[in-house]
């Protein structure tokens, strides 16, 4: 890789054979705090699970520096969650210690305090024995910001993390985000809310199937930009065979 | 004895059936009970009920094949009723269609198919045996295949506890940290064992009963994962016991008796968990203060 932490060259994402995202080249180097946006359907969180590892490009390449692919978190969008399933909050955000504990390894006194100091961080200082269900949604993504935190990933990738939270609860998030960044940690969020990526984004990627832009919010967030991603996904036939990039 | 003891002790002390029934069906409840609650959590009823049809048709080329005997009916039916949960998975996946209908699809053609095999060579008494099961005249082998089924499944769910409720809560998070599909199977191998073994005890229209019941009970008292499951497992234990009981006393059969039981115990917890639960002790604070 050339300097870059994260690098997608002519990358194509398909599930089964309709592709989701179509040619895309990007480029972040470690450290990055980057959203990327787009309309719905634009191939944002199909981009993250490939990020994460859990979706294999078509054509292209996907290339992560090694010590990042080693070290990923993945917030999910709540909906990705059976929040009824009665477990406690502190059994959620003790899983943030999986890489180290494994499947059958118990959480020690050490990862307990670490997961205590995790939801104090967040704002759930006491709420260690709740149920998953009796926590409101802003509480549910508080939960799962601690369990990345206890996960202490170099690269964090977050599906739509201020979906359905108060004003206050995304204040509160963003701070931890911020804190991600300035501890040199690659940090990519999927979202909707473009002032708060102008506010609070150094990077931004505009997606509509394939890129239409990339760089400074203000830069990228341009009305003309903006119109060509929904003309683009709206123009897009879901039907239509993916095909090789002209000329390659 | 007299009164309730004797109505309560006396059929295990005097008849080495009723024994041998209470100890299969006591296996049962210990590993099906929680089994279930896993199954409720998934929103997996549905396959749980379409599987353990599927059990059917492959006891029945079992039957065909060796005659009435405990390998050849399980092996049979433990292989059909894995095909039958990983083929309607596939189909829910690649096709249009949602779980439900590929399993309902799936378990009406395997119940179909088990039904007119056993015509072929057995009896209307054997077509019975298989539908509602022989509880009263379990064998050593069928009470080692239960006793075996739930001494695993406890196991594997002790041991196995934390990924397997992780798959439950987000299976993403488990993908990402390798080995979903893994579990998952492990799951439904599991699965299928239950009702494999249940099918011995309550027959094919009966087995998922004693696992669906119970937990879907327990899951209306609104408790931890943990204390959910020992109720699931005590609701499954009580309804067994007490079906035994029942059915013993007004000469009813067996393997309905129980799952009736069970249905008494889902039915009780719909009324009084609002009331006694958590929400209602809730209520009765916010009353009183």
């Amino acid at each position: 890789m050339t300097g870059s932490a994260v690098r997608g060259v002519d990358l194509t994402l398909c599930y089964g054979e309709r592709a989701a995202v179509h040619h895309l080249d990007f480029e972040w180097p470690a450290g990055t705090l980057t959203a990327i946006v787009g309309p719905n359907g634009a191939g944002k969180s199909t981009l993250l699970n490939a990020l994460a590892g859990l979706l294999a490009p078509r054509t292209g390449r996907l290339e992560v520096d090694a010590e990042l692919a080693r070290s990923v978190a993945y917030l999910p969008q709540q909906s990705a969650l059976s929040a009824d399933v009665p477990v406690t909050v502190e059994d959620l955000v003790a899983l943030g210690a999986w890489s180290r504990t494994g499947p059958f390894g118990a959480v020690g006194t050490h990862e307990s305090a670490a997961v205590r100091e995790a939801l104090r961080r967040v704002g759930l200082h006491g709420f260690e024995r709740r149920l998953l269900a009796t926590l409101s949604a802003g509480q549910r993504q508080r939960a799962l910001f601690a369990r990345v935190l206890l996960e202490d990933a170099r690269l964090i990738l977050l599906d739509e993390p201020f979906n359905a939270v108060d004003a206050r609860t995304t204040a509160d998030l963003l701070q931890v985000l911020k804190d991600w960044h300035a501890e040199r940690r690659t940090v990519v969020a999927v979202l909707h809310d473009l002032e708060l990526v102008r506010e609070s984004f150094p990077d931004a990627l505009l997606l509509a199937r394939g890129g239409v832009a990339a760089g400074p919010p203000a830069e990228v967030l341009t009305a003309g930009n903006l119109r060509r991603a929904r003309a683009l996904a709206e123009a897009w036939v879901d039907d239509a065979a993916w095909c090789l990039r002209e000329g390659r | 004895m007299t009164g309730l003891g004797a109505w309560l002790v006396e059929p295990f002390v005097e008849f080495a059936f009723m024994r041998r029934a209470l100890a299969a069906v006591a296996a049962l409840a210990l590993g099906a009970g929680p089994l279930g609650v896993f199954l409720v959590l998934r929103r997996m009823s549905l396959v749980g009920d379409a599987t353990a049809h599927a059990v059917l048709p492959g006891a029945a080329v079992g039957f065909l094949v060796a005659g009435p005997t405990l390998v050849a009916m399980g092996t049979g039916g433990f292989l059909a009723a894995l095909l039958v949960a990983l083929a309607a998975g596939v189909v829910a996946r690649r096709t249009v269609l949602r779980e439900d209908a590929s399993f309902a699809a799936f378990y009406l053609i395997a119940l179909a198919l088990g039904v007119l095999l056993v015509s072929l060579r057995g009896s209307q008494v054997d077509l019975m045996h298989l539908l509602f099961g022989t509880i009263l005249a379990v064998d050593d082998a069928g009470l080692l295949l239960v006793a075996t089924v739930a001494t695993l499944t406890v196991a594997v769910l002790a041991v196995c506890y934390r990924p397997l409720v992780v798959e439950t809560l987000d299976p993403g998070f488990l993908r990402l940290h390798g080995g979903g599909g893994g579990w998952h199977l492990l799951f439904v191998a599991l699965l299928v064992a239950n009702l494999v073994a249940a099918f011995q005890v309550l027959g094919t229209l009966m087995a998922v009963g004693l696992m669906m019941l119970p937990a879907a009970a327990a899951r209306l008292w609104r408790l931890g994962l943990g204390a959910t499951l020992a109720l699931a497992a005590g609701f499954a234990l009580a309804a067994g016991g007490a079906g035994l009981l029942i059915s013993f006393h007004r000469d009813l059969p067996s393997g309905p008796t129980i799952v009736l039981a069970a249905g008494f115990l889902y039915l009780a917890s719909l009324l009084a968990a609002p009331l006694l639960g958590p929400e209602g002790r809730l209520r009765l604070r916010h009353r009183e203060a």
